[in-house]
């Protein structure tokens, strides 16, 4: 499992200025109704940069997989607006906003959520099915990527033939292979022990982020904060602190 | 995503088996009891069938079968024969009498009086002797299956098979004497005694004296006749009934299906396969998408639109439906090879494998959509739910 040393993804952070990617204003967000309702987001407030690894942290239940998922555009939001590349999420109808997501976000999970059916090359083509593109460039393609991630002898592999760490690896390379401008992680090593989990951090900081691509990652996880350009902590449905250097987050 | 659906469905074997055989199940059960429940109605007009000869049949009005046997006097052959555009027109003695075997057994018998002249709507088949043979004194022609089944001998030697009926035997039919001068083949009826056939004089003399023995009137309209025309001509003429062979069917069969429990029985089965099927391949096909539902989740949030995931599970279903179908239906079809040559009544033409896979196109179509309602409303934010 060792990792190429020419990185294949187009990055060039050196002349590449950070854009705006993911611009929250003022997003609310409640589950349920009447006495059940729980506000899960009270207003936030938050830019997520390109060619940043951005954290959301804070204590479970504080609403960092709401934010997430409403950035990612899986969720809708009460109030306030969501703005992706430009391009709000109030404006787009279901359909415009299911395409868009296929074009610009890449998703990785606490669980990994692989088809166990697939193989690994076949988990990581789907993004590109999705696209329409035919099944022998998009898996040739997902085997590419999967070398990229250090998976190239286990292409045809089963996920469960695969140990938690390749599995997030799979994941990864699903999440990248269709080069998206954001890619959402919720606990990418909450599901693995600290060295993996260190190891798939290390994957992501490098064969993920580049300049125009943003990176959120949802931690509870401190030992993983070192890897994060930005932090952004949350409580209680609010960000209660957004610092660019996480060696001042106290830990 | 056609790939993708297809490997979801077939990579979970044990599933997919399920699915695939509760749909083979049902396939098979609606094709088997409609092909058995066909059988038996072609049976119930076996005899018009073998005397296909005849062009219209002619027959008391109050006639509503054709084993239900209103006998007329013989001055209506006459009347018919009168009748502009008939080519020919023969008797017919059709009735049910006791036959008693040498062994001194009586046995029930389908007496067929044949018009002693032309012979015509003879056995269909002859597989011993021939018709002609009728003409000699005390003739009869008994049906193979009754000649190695009721009417058979014990065997000399006790625990022996039984000595089928043969050329030469007699038996008696209401005391009179009877030669069995052929053997032949009939199709199968629902009237299970054996079939004799005989000349008309014949049969009338081994009946009961009665007024009236003439059971039908048998036919052939002239070349060009148009035959339908001909049949209401005879009925205005004689005030008889008169129907074409396929009108003649028809009502027979609709007699068996108005007063008889058959289709019920039969359509209980049939229901019962739809229900069963539907039940396990609707259920199964359905808990298989609940089990795949975080996978649909993960496809939606990536991107899949509702269209597309419509798409793969209809795929999913149509697979599991046409290969459930084909099974079923071959499995069907080799169970009427099987009991081709059995008592069983196995009819099996197109129109019924139509029928299954319009049943089994539901099935599917039921399964799927309640899959397709769960997908559709599935919230790609439970991607994050651990
Ligand atoms: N689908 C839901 N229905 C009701 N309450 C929910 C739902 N999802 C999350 N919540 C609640 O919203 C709050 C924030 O949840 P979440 O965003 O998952 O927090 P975190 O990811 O920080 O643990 C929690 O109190 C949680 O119980
Ligand atoms: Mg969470």
């Amino acid at each position: 499992m060792t990792i190429q040393k020419n990185n294949p993804f187009p990055c060039d952070e050196e002349t590449s200025t950070k854009a705006v990617a993911v611009h929250c204003k003022g997003i609310t967000k409640a589950y349920g109704s009447g006495s059940e309702t729980v506000n899960a987001l009270n207003g936030i407030n938050l830019e997520v940069r390109t060619g940043e690894l951005t954290m959301l942290v804070g204590p479970s239940g504080c609403g960092k997989t709401t934010l997430i998922s409403i950035m990612a555009g899986i969720l809708d939001q009460d109030e306030g607006d969501c703005v992706l590349f430009g391009k709000n999420f109030k404006s787009m109808s279901d359909l415009e906003k299911t395409r868009y997501r296929g074009e610009q976000v890449g998703f990785v999970f606490q669980s990994f959520n692989l088809i166990p059916t697939l193989t690994a090359a076949e988990n990581v083509a789907v993004p590109l099915l999705i696209r329409r593109i035919d099944r022998k460039t998009a898996v040739q393609k997902a085997g590419e990527t999967l070398k990229n991630v250090g998976l190239g002898d286990r292409l045809n592999a089963l996920p469960a033939q695969l140990s938690g760490g390749q599995q997030q690896r799979v994941a990864i390379a699903r999440s990248l292979v269709h080069e998206p401008r954001l890619i959402v992680c919720d606990e990418p090593t909450s599901a693995l022990d600290h060295e993996t989990g260190f190891r798939i951090m290390e994957l992501l900081q490098y064969a993920a982020l580049c300049a125009d691509r943003a990176l959120v990652i949802v931690t509870h996880d401190p030992r993983i904060f070192d890897f994060a350009d930005r932090i952004a902590k949350m409580d209680d449905g609010r960000i209660v602190d957004v610092s660019d250097s996480p060696q001042d987050m106290g830990k | 995503m056609r790939f993708v659906a297809i490997k979801m469905l077939v990579g979970d074997r044990a599933k997919y088996l399920g699915i695939v055989m509760g749909l083979a199940f049902a396939s098979f059960l609606i094709t088997e009891q409609l092909a058995i429940f066909t059988g038996l109605m072609t049976r119930t007009f076996g005899f018009i069938t073998d005397t296909a000869i005849a062009d219209i049949w002619v027959m008391d009005p109050k006639v509503q079968f054709v084993d239900d046997i209103k006998p007329m006097q013989d001055m209506q052959l006459y009347r018919t024969r009168g009748v502009d555009g008939v080519e020919w027109a023969v008797p017919l003695y059709k009735g049910l009498l006791k036959a008693k075997l040498e062994n001194g057994n009586y046995q029930t018998v389908i007496v067929i009086g044949l018009d002693d002249a032309t012979l015509i709507g003879s056995p269909p088949v002859m597989l011993k002797g021939q018709a002609a043979d009728l003409r000699r004194s005390e003739a009869v022609i008994v049906d193979t299956v009754g000649a190695a089944g009721k009417l058979s001998k014990p065997s000399p030697v006790p625990g022996q098979k039984r000595i089928p009926l043969a050329i030469g035997d007699t038996l008696e039919i209401n005391d009179n004497r009877a030669s069995v001068a052929g053997i032949c083949k009939v199709s199968r009826t629902f009237q299970s005694q054996p079939v004799i056939y005989t000349t008309y004089s014949r049969a009338t003399t081994f009946a009961p004296k009665e007024r009236k023995l003439l059971s039908f009137v048998l036919v052939k309209a002239k070349p060009g006749e148009d035959v339908k025309a001909l049949a209401s001509r005879i009925k205005a003429v004689t005030g008889l009934a008169a129907y074409t062979r396929d009108e003649f069917k028809e009502l027979t069969i609709r007699y068996y299906m108005k007063y008889t429990g058959i289709p019920i029985n039969f359509g209980m089965a049939v229901l019962l396969g739809f229900i069963v099927g539907t039940a396990i391949a609707g259920q199964t096909f359905y808990s298989f998408t609940l089990e795949n539902l975080r996978h649909f989740g993960t496809l939606k949030a990536m991107g899949t639109t509702n269209k597309t995931l419509l798409g793969m599970i209809v795929l999913q279903a149509l697979m599991v439906g046409s290969i459930g179908y084909g099974l079923g239906v071959g499995a069907a079809t080799a169970f009427g090879k099987l009991v081709k040559d059995t008592e069983l009544a196995f009819r099996l033409p197109w129109q019924l494998l139509v029928i299954t896979a319009v049943a089994i196109s539901l099935i599917c179509v039921f399964a799927a959509l309640l899959s397709i309602r769960k997908v559709m409303k599935l919230e790609p934010a439970i991607v994050f739910k651990t």
